[in-house]
């Protein structure tokens, strides 16, 4: 393994690892604020990639429209998530809960499955994100920079809101506590539902991007990268926002590793991240950048 | 015992009268019970969401199949790299082979409880759905032992309705009676708030990883039956689809009723089979209506949905049948009818 292979290999990791960041900081809101895996988030990445392809392949419609209307429906249909399948459960045991996410999950990928039939989809890449640059042995992807570049851009505007703005602080308010929160005179469902079309936006955005990577379009193709994307999340401590690009780096960088250095290991790939899920939650259950867990969170 | 007798005397004719896709669909229809009521016991019974029921399924499933093809048939389906040695030259008969089954899933259960047991609620629902994934995966790429994404063909049909019913009212039994006893106590005090049953004395690891090796035990053995019930299985089988089913019963039944679970599974069986009209091709009043493939499963996950939004208790809640409540029942309605007589 010389050095230039090496560089490259680490390239194709940063541009996985954004993605997963990208969509881990989804799940780690949610998770902030109502303690609750949303199991649908991964149908997002699906639901966006395919409203690109209508988007482009049928209505041909420029690119950077069908992108938008991906990226409006997506927030919208998160929105619409939240109010249909979670806020009614608000209240419910967390089993119920969850097992709400698991149906609605499966409701989103089933509908996927009749509407736009089981069969692969090609996606339509427009020109401007093709292309490869070579340079001193290095091939690089155009798509490998620009994931990276746009994950930098969107996260810094995600902390801006979350740190700067007052539905930031009303969201850092209600992960701390819901039920004071309210108190306070916040309209809490509001501020959840800016919680939700921030993380499902930023989903529709990473679908994109990862329809791009690997176009082809699915009906299932958001369950690995939402599986994956909440185990970056957990490793980076989940409910933290630099956790989650964090552990969404590392996991793509290992993965990518794995499977450059043990080309015999690379039908493992997929399990590395429920190993690595496993030893991180026995090692240190909050995560890497996690805070030490209340008694509530027990 | 009354219900086992009539039980006994249906299968007895159906095993003789029943068309052979009847019989296909009683045999469904005991595996499914077989695996939903144990599924139950961690579900509905200890409460904590286990997600990875098909892990199991899949072990028992491999190792009885394993141990009942013939060592020719082996030959002839690992094309890719060989069968390992013992496993090669080994055949058993079907009820040892279900048996390993089980016993080889219950140790999996073991062995992968005791790190499942450190964690609660979402993070002990994520880790067991990667021992889901993490076991397919094996199964992917165990070429040696599995046969990899080919899976194995040509297993001998030997679940019949006395062995999968037999198991099914074996599991049913079992499962019941553990939660009758005093260690099913236990588990219900778990579910309702494990603090106050720690601070009780109860040894919440202990029972909970009972419960858990029970129930990846008869998911061993339903899963043996599931194999040899259509003979030919690959990795693919045993995805999160078949966890989510079995999830969709036990949750629609009403988590931690047995007897929901296995009039869930019953109806969801037959369910799958009568939905199937919708996805055919039809003629209403001269016009024809493409039948819509896979509309099946959006009724199903939307009807998880719906019961999970609105009936979150399920169909039994908690309650179990008894005959107690059947002479109840009948004579409430015997009175009402006195009743009304009277009235008039």
């Amino acid at each position: 393994m010389d050095f230039v292979t090496l560089v490259q290999q680490l390239i194709n990791g940063l541009s996985l690892g954004s993605l997963y960041a990208l969509i881990a900081i989804g799940y780690t809101m949610v998770y902030g604020i109502l303690r609750l895996i949303n199991f649908a988030h991964g149908d997002l990445i699906m639901v966006s990639a395919y409203v690109a392809v209508m988007g482009i392949g049928l209505w041909s419609w420029p690119w950077p429209w069908a992108f938008a209307l991906a990226l409006g429906l997506t927030g919208l249909l998160g929105v619409l998530l939240e109010r249909g399948a979670y806020r009614p459960l608000r209240r419910a045991p967390r089993i119920s809960l969850l097992i709400s996410a698991i149906a609605a999950s499966f409701l989103l990928e089933n509908l996927a499955l009749v509407v736009a039939g089981g069969r692969p989809k090609p996606f339509p890449t427009p020109t401007w994100f093709t292309g490869v640059i070579c340079e001193g042995g290095l091939f690089i992807p155009r798509l490998s920079l620009v994931i990276p570049t746009l994950t930098l851009l969107l996260l810094l505007m995600l902390f801006i809101l979350v740190y700067r703005t007052q539905v930031g602080r009303a969201m850092r308010a209600i992960a701390y506590n819901l039920e004071t929160t309210s108190l306070m005179g916040i309209d809490v469902n509001r501020v959840i539902a800016v919680t939700f079309l921030l993380g499902s936006l930023l989903a529709g955005a990473g679908g994109l991007l990862w329809a791009m990577k690997y176009p082809q379009v699915n009906p299932f193709m958001g369950i690995l990268p939402g599986l994956k994307a909440f185990i970056a999340a957990v490793l980076g401590g989940i409910g933290n926002l630099l956790g989650a690009v964090l552990g969404g780096l590392l996991l793509g960088l290992l993965e990518i590793l794995l499977v450059a250095f043990f080309p015999a290991a690379a039908g493992y790939r997929d399990a590395l991240a429920f190993v690595l899920l496993i030893l991180i939650l026995l090692a240190r259950p909050t995560g890497l950048l996690g805070e030490r867990l209340g008694e509530e969170k027990l | 015992m009354g219900a086992l007798l009539i039980l006994a005397l249906g299968l007895w004719g159906a095993g003789r009268f029943a068309s052979e896709y009847q019989v296909r669909l009683l045999n469904n229809m005991a595996v499914f019970i077989t695996l939903a009521v144990s599924y139950n016991l961690i579900n509905g019974v200890c409460g904590q969401l286990h997600l990875g029921p098909n892990a199991f399924i899949a072990v028992g499933a491999y190792t009885a199949a394993l141990l009942t093809l013939s060592p020719e048939g082996k030959q002839a389906i690992f094309l890719i790299d060989p069968l390992i040695w013992p496993l090669s030259k080994l055949t058993l008969p079907f009820p040892v082979a279900l048996l390993a089954g089980g016993l080889t899933a219950a140790f999996a259960g073991l062995v992968t409880g005791f790190p499942v047991f450190r964690f609660r609620g979402d993070y002990l629902a994520i880790v067991t759905l990667g021992f889901g994934e993490v076991v397919r995966v094996l199964a992917n790429t165990l070429q040696g032992v599995t046969n990899g994404p080919l899976g194995l063909k040509g297993l001998q049909p030997y679940t019949t309705l006395t062995w999968s019913w037999g198991v099914a009212v074996f599991t049913v039994a079992v499962v019941m009676s553990l939660a009758k006893s005093g260690y099913g106590c236990a588990l219900k005090a778990i579910r309702e708030d494990e603090t106050a049953a720690r601070a009780m004395g109860v040894d919440t690891f202990r029972h909970l990883m009972l419960a858990y090796v029970l129930s990846a035990f008869f998911m061993g053995v339903g899963g043996g039956l599931l194999a040899h019930l259509i003979t030919t299985i690959s990795p693919s089988l045993f995805t999160f689809f078949l966890t989510f089913n079995l999830l969709i019963i036990i949750v629609v039944g009403g988590l931690g009723s047995t007897t929901g679970a296995v009039v869930s599974a019953i109806v969801f069986t037959l369910a799958g089979e009568w939905l199937r009209v919708i996805e055919e091709p039809h003629q209403i009043l001269g016009l024809t209506f493409p039948g819509i493939p896979g509309l099946r499963m959006v009724i199903f996950s939307a009807l998880l949905l719906f019961t999970i939004l609105f009936f979150r208790r399920g169909l039994l809640d908690r309650s179990e049948f008894s005959w107690e409540a059947v002479g109840n029942l009948c004579r409430r309605w015997h009175n009402s009818k006195k009743n009304q007589q009277n009235s008039l």
